[in-house]
Order: structure tokens, then C-alpha cells, then sequence
């Protein structure tokens, strides 16, 4: 009788302990494998001043359609595409959305493993999530790309607030509990633990506020429409930001015999790329590698912020830049003149969601 | 009080009890799976928590974490936590008692420590598991003192999941590369340097140090890297040596082609890759058993071996394939490696010279590293009086008094032989040398010359063996059998004194394929012998002799016992050099002459001509 009741309780209890390992198994090695083989490891520009020069993707046909983040890595013509198996491919810019922070690349590959966008998942708070991407650029060749678990902690807007976060979107996404943004994994995946493509993961984003990082998806759904007109060739791409439209946008840089280098980053440092010959600028010897700091006595970061400020003078107005050449700040002054007629408001190609940022205070 | 393994049936019906006993008392809705397996990993946790180690500096600056891994008191912890806190430190364990630790040996480059605990003979310890079945995504725990947050050392556990393997991370400065690594989204944070990961049954499976910090401070980003507990096995008998162990260099740069294959781009003549053929543009196919295809692969397995060690090396040259065994060469030289006289250097690895600078504040030690204020290392407190016979400083050491003790046990071995310390006299060994047929042979060993005729005097060879003497490969292409054969005869007469140099070196697989034995290393007049004993019986089973740095040694295994003068003696000797078998002696009969009148040469130290007693540099 006793030995009937030892027995019965170690099976019993051998019976809970392969429940629990079973539980206790998740994420499955399956999974991870199914999944990283269609994330992919980007190297491209960057890899100067602090700008890392390496990001993740994921294909979305079996052509070598991939998906990733719209960032300074893209600057060059061509990106270093590098599979799973380590197989290397260039990559081509097919088309690009900044206002989503997405860009959609082609590698000539044929028969390659990817997320049906169509079968994409959507999940809940408290959902159970794997986040896989190259952060600080940890795979190179056939190495795996790094696995990361966590829970979905958030479902809400992204706060595109300038001051707080400085991203161009401010649609919904997924906060997520785990460490997922980092160097080099924007344009990763997060997904479900059973590998349901839920999200993108975005570039990394400070709190300028409460200099506070986030970790985030942008789900998949907000994309799709967009992937799906880059790849069939229908998109039309939104030549300027959805909140520069209360801008005049009077004069622009070249006006006054600028050009300035691409507009690349979300926050490119506003160097001069060359100045036109004759032009106002050269008469006031501005020089190509100059760095405008300040436009009538406002800081500009950026030249996003530059191009924003000419486009708010008035002819009649004086320009009073100061540069920065090597260690010395040069300041320079130049009429404004009075501008031939020109269509201004060329920018807005759509209509509907992209109305301006959320002003609401937090 | 040795852990019963995880695995065991009765911990098993144990574990099946509790979740019996927890499941009634939580709400009928969570899944019975669930509160299985959080009962699995509370009791792992409690069972592995007295093993983990709070590691603090004598003067309190700083401390990081560590792990036990014998009874008698071994820990291990990062080669950056200990340093700079002095050859003493204290340890704080989950029972709230604070003991004193000696630390024992180091692995700069590797960034692994082993110290010493005193005061149990019974302490908890970690059991070791391979690191090698690890997968990504199996769940892993972190234990240590992150943020040295607990005053009563109750070790701070945080969880996770294997976020990749084998992953190579760049030397932070010219030390602390971590090759072959775990990466893990477990939180590791500043004090966590040195703790253990273990797997979901409590099995130590690497030695948490280091993450990818950035621009979001020092603190958990989400990667996390440990080094792999199979690779600190490969050096543990090493830094239970007390050595400072050094890694390996192939002597061979390498890159990878657009094809995705590996090939040399540069290799070191005096290299034993050289030696054995590899030549630039070769493409290497597998290294140590391990297919290459990438630089990484190739670093991580070089990173994971002490230098020394014999790895096979794959190679394909015209679509032909060769497989070669190589010695692999120290990657420092002993003085960049000796850490006593680096007063001028902070905490921190500077970045070596011609390398980029490096950032170096990459590992979350407890203690931030700060620019030294004078080029005097501030000298630590002293240890208490009873603990000072532990630590016996000695240059090219971390701590001398622990090789005493391995190279005590390990000389033990050579008791089989029997006594031959009045054999002080010439000796006459004579039998059969084999190559193609067999011949005579006729050895004479004395103290001042070695000589050996072959088939009744129709091959003559000598070596003289004085302090001034060159050392020759005689008979020629034997590596220097007759030196060898010298130090053989030193060794059974005059033991570790018939030579300025005699220390334990750890243990390696023997000749690249074979069971670990245990290496003692020696040095007379600039020539090195490696005894190798088998680690059951304790039997001497070989040796290899290095007449000179960056040449073919000559190998030597011992084949059998036969009884010779009333001793027991080796019944064949297996000569081999290079890649080839030179030939084979069997003994036959030896007589051993009378004592020399004069005494055995015991001023090899003052005769010895190397200026730095150092530990092997081959």
C-alpha cells in the first residue's frame, strides 16, 4: 500500500515536472530558428562620429523583398545585405517613407524564407514577445542575430512631440519591457513567442525630457500599405514632413546660393555642401564644410531647423547667419531679396492620417 | 557539502511534492504548468544561491560577485574584479558570514580569476555544466551583487534567456578578449562581473563579465556576455597552478574572402603551423574540430585554448585537404603579462599600441576605474597572520604558493620509478632502436655529455650538456633525443633540483587527442622540457623536449615498465619530431655506473644564463 503511494505520488510529481519543463521550454529553439532566418544583418554608411554603420531587416517575399528602418546606414547608393547562412547580397533602395521610419530594400535572391505580411498578428498588453535584431552588431556572417524575451507593456501613441521624442512617427506602437532598442536594431522583429510577426522594431529613441530611452515596435499593420505600394511600385513618396506645412516656406537654401549636404539624418547637422558661384553666399564668402549655428540669432541644430527658418523670411529681411569654420565662428549678414513667383506648396502628395504632432502635454 | 545533482530522482519527487504542496493553495485558474515551473526554478534558485559569492576589496573600494566550485573553498570571478583589489580579499556568502579569500591564479586576457576560500571545508558549490549544449532562447539566470546592494550577501538572482552563442567580443585594450561567449538579455549589471549563469537545472555554465554599454551608462542594455564555462575548464588546472595564463596565437592572420572562405593572409615562419606546412592563402576548413567560416569562428577557437596546447588544423590548398596538428603560441609575452609591474596602468586595459582606441570601460565591475593619482600602486592592507603562508609572491606568478602545491602532487608520479637519487654516476641503457629495421643501440648518460652509437658503432652521436653548450637536434631529426634524454636522467636523479626552472604548467589533452594529463614544466641552460603524468595512476607518460624556442621539440612517450637494476624503468621509448616518428627504443639493459667523485652540478643557478626566471615561453 505505502509502496503504491510512493509510486504514485513520484509519478504524479514526475508528471508536473515535464509540465512544468514543457512550460518552462517556451521560447522554443524552433521558433527562434524559423525566425531568424528571414531577419537579415544591413551594414551600409555610417561608422564616423558616433553614427553606427550596421542595422537589421526582415524579408517580406521570397524574391528579396526587406523590410527595415529608414536611417543614415541607407545613405549609400548600395547596403551590404547578409543572410542567415551568411550569404551576402547588395541591396538596393527600392523606397523609403521617413515618416514611418521605413524603407524597403531588394536583394536579387530567389526562393529565400519570409513573413507573409498578410498572416501578421497584432497582440495585447502582457503578451509574451521575442525581439530578434543585430544590436551592437554582435552577428556578422552566418552568426545568428541576438534573441531577446520580454512582455508587451504598452500599446499607445508614440509622443513625436519635438522636446520629448524626436521621431517623424507618432502612430501607435508597441512598448515592449525588454532592452530591444539599441545600436543596430532598428528594423528588427518582435514577435509573438510562437514567432508571429507583430512589429518593426524602431531606431533608438531618447527622452530629451527625461533623458529615458524607450524600447518599441512599430506594429505591422501601420506598414503594410506602404510596403506593399513600395514593392508594387505605386507609392508616391511625401516630399516633406507633415507638420513643416504650416510653413510658408518662402525661401529655401539655394536661394541664396546654398546647397546643403543630405538631409539624411533626423537631425543632420546643417553643413554647407558648395555654394553656387555668384550667388549671394559667395559674395559673403561662405564656404563649403561650413556649419550654420545660428540664423537670426536662433540656434539651428539641424538643417531641417535651417531650412524651416528660411522658409519664414520676408523679403525686405535681413539674414544674419553665424558659421562655424574649423574653431572660428564667422558671422555673415545678406539681404533678403524679393522672390520670382513659385509654386510653394508642393509638398503635400496625401491627405488623412498625417495630421500634425500631438500637442497634448504629458 | 556537496550539492546531490539536480537530475536525481529524489530531488525530482521532491520538486513534484512542492508543486503538489503550492499548487491547492494558488487561485484554481493558473495552469498547473505554470506554478510547476515556477516552483522548479524558486527551488533551483535556493539550492545554487549559498554558491554564489559577494567579492569585496580589503579597503572596501569596490567588489563584484563570484561563484564556488569545490568544497575546499575555489571560486571563480573575473580577472577584473580581482585585480586591483590586492592578493587578499573578502567574501561574502548567502549565510550573512563574511570569510577571507586568497586569490590563487589569474587569465588576464581571458578576464577570469580563481580565488581561494577559507574557513569551511564544506563549502556549497556549484556544479559545473557544458556550456557547449547551451541553445538560444533556453532560459539562463544571472547571480551575483549588482550594485553591491546587499549588505547581508544574499546574492541577487535576475533571469533570462540565451540571446546568442559563440559570439566574439573585441579585447577592451589589449587584455579581456571574450571569445566564444554567451550573450544573454539577463540583467548584468556593474557588480554582477564575475558571477555565475546558470542554465534551469542550476548548472554553472559561464562566468557573467561584460555587456554592450553605450550611450545608456553603465548599465544593463539588454546584451550581456559571459564567458563560456568550458572554455575556463581548458585553463582551470592552469590557474590552480597560481600561473598568470596566457592565451594563443595561431601565428597566422587570417580574413575572409567574398566566397565566405577563411584563408591565411599572413603567417609567422618561426610558427609550428609554419613548420607543418600552412602557408598564406591557404583556406582554413576546420580548427580544433570546428568547421571555419568566418574570422570570428576562427577566434573564437583560438580564444578558448591556453597557449601550448595541441589543436588539429584543417587546411585546403589546391582543392587538396591536410590535416596537421599545431602547438599554438603564447599570445603575450611574459613581462606584458606580469601585473605586478604594470604600476603605471589604471584599472582598465590601456589600448595596446598600434590599435584604435578602444572604450575601455566596457565591463560592469563594481568599481569604476580611476587614472592613477601616483605611479604607486597603493599598497593594500595587510592579511590577517594566519592567511599570509597562502599567498608566496613570485615573479611571472600570480601566486606561487599554489604551484608548490600542484607541482607537489603531481611529482608524486614519478615514485613509480622508484629511488634513483644516489645514481649520480654514468649510466649505460642498451637494447633495440627501431625505424625502418632494427639496430643496437648503446646510450651513455653522465652529468657533462650524452652519447648514443647505433648498430655497433656504425652511427656515432654526443651531446655536450654544459652551460655553453649548443644544443643540437642529434641524432638529427629526432628534435634532440639525446638532450632529452639528459633531462630524463636529471629528473629520476635529482628531481625538480636538476633544473633552475621546475613548476606546474596545468594540463592538456595529451598530443592534441588523448586524455588530460598533467604538465610540469622545467629549464636548464635555456632548454625546456613538459613532463606529462596521467591523471588516474599518476604515471609519467611522455615528455617533450624544446632544445630551442620556434623548433620542432623532441617527443618522447613512455611505452610500458620493465624492471631494470631492481627499478622499474621504462620498457620502450617512442621518439618522434615534427610530424614524423623518428623511431622507437626498447630497453634491454642498463647499468648504472658508480657515484662521480665529485659532486652533482647543483650551481645551475648561478650558471643559469637566462637573466628572468619566467614561465614557459615556447
Amino acid at each position: 500500500m505505502t509502496m503504491w503511494l510512493v509510486s504514485g505520488i513520484v509519478f504524479l510529481a514526475a508528471w508536473h515536472l515535464s509540465a512544468a519543463l514543457l512550460t518552462a521550454a517556451e521560447p522554443a529553439e524552433r521558433t527562434i530558428d524559423d525566425v531568424s532566418r528571414r531577419v537579415v544583418k544591413i551594414f551600409g554608411a555610417g561608422g564616423i562620429r558616433g553614427l553606427y554603420a550596421y542595422s537589421t531587416g526582415f524579408l517580406v517575399s521570397s524574391k528579396g523583398h526587406l523590410v527595415t528602418v529608414w536611417s543614415h546606414v541607407l545613405d549609400d547608393q548600395a547596403v551590404t545585405v547578409i543572410l542567415h547562412d551568411g550569404r551576402k547580397f547588395e541591396g538596393k533602395i527600392l523606397g523609403a517613407e521617413p515618416q514611418l521610419d521605413l524603407a524597403v530594400l531588394k536583394i536579387e535572391g530567389d526562393d529565400l524564407p519570409y513573413f507573409d505580411l498578410d498572416s501578421a498578428s497584432t497582440s495585447g498588453v502582457g503578451t509574451r514577445v521575442l525581439a530578434f535584431s543585430n544590436m551592437f552588431k554582435v552577428a556578422t556572417g552566418d552568426e545568428q542575430v541576438s534573441v531577446l524575451h520580454g512582455v508587451i507593456a504598452a500599446r499607445t501613441r508614440l509622443t513625436a512631440r519635438r522636446g520629448a521624442y524626436e521621431s517623424p512617427y507618432n502612430g501607435p506602437v508597441y512598448v515592449v519591457d525588454a532592452i530591444t532598442n539599441n545600436p543596430g536594431s532598428g528594423g528588427g522583429v518582435l514577435t509573438t513567442a510562437d514567432g508571429q510577426l507583430l512589429g518593426m522594431i524602431g531606431k533608438e529613441l531618447r527622452n530629451t525630457q527625461t533623458n529615458t530611452w524607450i524600447n518599441y515596435a512599430i506594429p505591422i499593420g501601420e506598414l503594410k500599405p506602404v510596403i506593399n505600394e513600395i514593392i508594387s511600385g505605386k507609392f508616391v513618396a511625401r516630399a516633406e514632413r507633415s507638420d513643416d506645412s504650416a510653413n510658408p516656406r518662402r525661401y529655401v537654401p539655394v536661394d541664396f546660393g546654398l546647397v546643403m549636404v543630405p538631409d539624411v539624418l533626423f537631425r543632420t547637422p546643417a553643413f554647407v555642401d558648395r555654394v553656387l558661384p555668384g550667388s549671394p553666399a559667395a559674395k559673403v564668402d561662405i564656404r563649403p564644410n561650413d556649419l550654420v549655428l545660428f540664423v537670426n540669432d536662433d540656434l539651428v541644430q539641424s538643417c531641417r531647423l535651417f531650412k524651416e527658418e528660411l522658409g519664414r523670411l520676408e523679403a525686405g529681411d535681413v539674414l544674419k547667419l553665424v558659421l562655424r569654420r574649423g574653431n572660428a565662428l564667422i558671422p555673415v549678414e545678406m539681404p533678403v531679396e524679393k522672390k520670382a513667383e513659385s509654386d510653394t506648396d508642393k509638398s503635400r502628395t496625401r491627405n488623412g492620417k498625417n495630421k500634425p504632432a500631438d500637442e497634448d502635454d504629458e | 557539502m556537496n550539492i546531490p545533482s539536480l537530475r536525481s530522482p529524489i530531488f525530482i519527487a521532491c520538486l513534484g511534492l512542492l508543486t503538489l504542496v503550492v499548487a491547492p493553495r494558488t487561485a484554481s485558474a493558473i495552469d498547473p504548468a505554470v506554478v510547476g515551473a515556477e516552483g522548479q526554478r524558486v527551488s533551483v534558485v535556493a539550492h545554487v544561491s549559498p554558491t554564489v559569492v559577494a567579492i569585496f576589496s580589503p579597503g572596501g573600494q569596490g567588489g563584484g560577485s563570484g561563484v564556488l566550485i569545490s568544497a575546499d573553498g575555489y571560486a571563480l570571478t573575473n580577472f577584473h574584479v580581482t585585480n586591483g583589489a590586492g592578493h587578499f580579499m573578502k567574501c561574502g556568502l548567502d549565510d550573512g558570514v563574511l570569510y577571507d579569500a586568497v586569490i590563487v591564479g589569474i587569465d588576464p586576457t581571458g578576464d577570469v580569476a580563481l580565488i581561494k576560500l577559507f574557513g569551511r571545508e564544506d563549502f556549497p558549490f556549484a556544479q559545473m555544466g557544458n556550456s557547449e549544449a547551451l541553445q538560444v532562447g533556453d532560459w539562463a539566470f544571472a547571480m551575483g551583487n549588482p550594485f553591491l546592494l546587499a549588505t547581508d550577501f544574499h546574492p541577487t538572482v535576475t533571469f533570462g534567456i540565451i540571446s546568442g552563442i559563440h559570439r566574439y567580443q573585441y579585447p577592451a585594450g589589449s587584455f579581456l578578449e571574450y571569445a566564444d561567449c554567451i550573450q544573454t538579455d539577463t540583467s548584468i549589471n556593474p557588480g554582477n562581473s564575475g558571477g555565475p549563469l546558470f542554465n534551469l537545472a542550476g548548472e554553472l555554465v559561464g562566468i557573467n563579465g561584460r555587456g554592450s554599454f553605450e550611450k545608456r551608462g553603465r548599465v544593463n542594455s539588454g546584451a550581456g556576455y559571459a564567458i563560456s564555462i568550458n572554455q575556463i575548464k581548458n585553463f582551470m588546472d592552469s590557474l590552480r597552478g597560481g600561473l598568470v595564463v596566457d592565451h594563443a596565437t595561431l601565428g597566422a592572420t587570417v580574413a575572409t574572402r567574398d566566397d565566405g572562405s577563411v584563408v591565411v593572409t599572413g603567417i609567422l615562419e618561426q610558427s609550428e603551423a609554419f613548420r607543418r606546412g600552412l602557408r598564406t592563402d591557404d583556406e582554413i576548413v576546420s580548427f580544433a574540430g570546428r568547421p571555419i567560416r568566418s574570422v570570428n569562428q576562427f577566434k573564437n577557437v583560438l580564444g578558448i585554448y591556453p597557449k601550448g596546447w595541441k589543436l588539429p588544423l584543417v587546411y585546403r590548398r589546391d582543392a587538396r585537404k591536410q590535416e596537421v596538428f599545431v602547438r599554438l603560441r603564447g599570445l603575450h609575452r611574459q613581462s606584458e603579462l606580469t601585473l605586478n609591474q604594470r604600476p603605471s596602468r589604471g584599472e582598465d586595459p590601456q589600448p595596446a599600441p598600434g590599435q584604435p582606441g578602444r572604450r575601455p570601460e566596457r565591463q560592469p565591475g563594481g568599481r569604476r576605474p580611476q587614472p592613477p593619482q601616483n605611479p604607486q600602486r597603493p599598497q593594500p592592507p595587510k592579511p590577517p597572520d594566519h592567511l599570509a603562508k597562502f599567498y608566496v609572491e613570485r615573479p611571472g606568478f600570480t601566486n606561487y604558493f599554489f604551484n608548490e602545491l600542484e607541482r607537489d602532487r603531481t611529482l608524486k608520479g614519478l615514485a613509480a620509478f622508484g629511488d634513483y637519487s644516489k645514481e649520480t654516476g654514468v649510466w649505460k641503457i642498451s637494447g633495440v632502436f627501431s625505424e625502418n629495421n632494427s639496430v643496437p643501440f648503446e646510450l651513455t648518460l653522465s652529468e657533462k655529455l650524452a652519447g648514443l652509437v647505433l648498430d655497433g658503432g656504425k652511427r656515432n652521436f654526443v651531446q655536450e650538456l654544459n652551460a655553453d653548450s649548443k644544443f643540437e637536434d642529434e641524432p638529427p631529426a629526432s628534435g634532440g633525443l639525446l638532450l632529452a634524454l639528459d633531462h630524463f636522467r636529471r629528473l629520476l636523479v635529482l628531481g625538480q633540483k636538476g633544473f633552475s626552472e621546475f613548476y606546474y604548467l596545468g594540463s592538456e589533452p595529451l598530443d592534441g587527442v588523448g586524455s588530460h594529463v598533467d604538465v610540469l614544466y622545467c629549464e636548464r641552460f635555456g632548454a625546456r622540457t613538459h613532463w606529462y603524468f596521467d591523471r588516474g595512476a599518476g604515471m609519467l607518460v611522455g615528455f617533450d623536449t624544446f632544445r630551442d624556442d620556434d623548433v620542432d621539440p623532441c617527443e618522447i612517450r613512455v611505452d610500458g615498465r620493465v624492471e631494470l637494476a631492481g627499478r622499474p624503468f621504462p620498457e620502450s621509448l617512442i621518439v618522434r619530431s615534427g610530424d614524423r616518428e623518428f623511431g622507437r627504443l626498447k630497453i634491454t639493459g642498463a647499468l648504472l655506473g658508480p657515484p662521480a667523485p665529485s659532486p652533482p652540478d647543483s650551481t645551475d643557478k648561478k650558471t643559469e644564463s637566462k637573466p628572468e626566471s619566467k614561465p614557459d615561453s615556447n
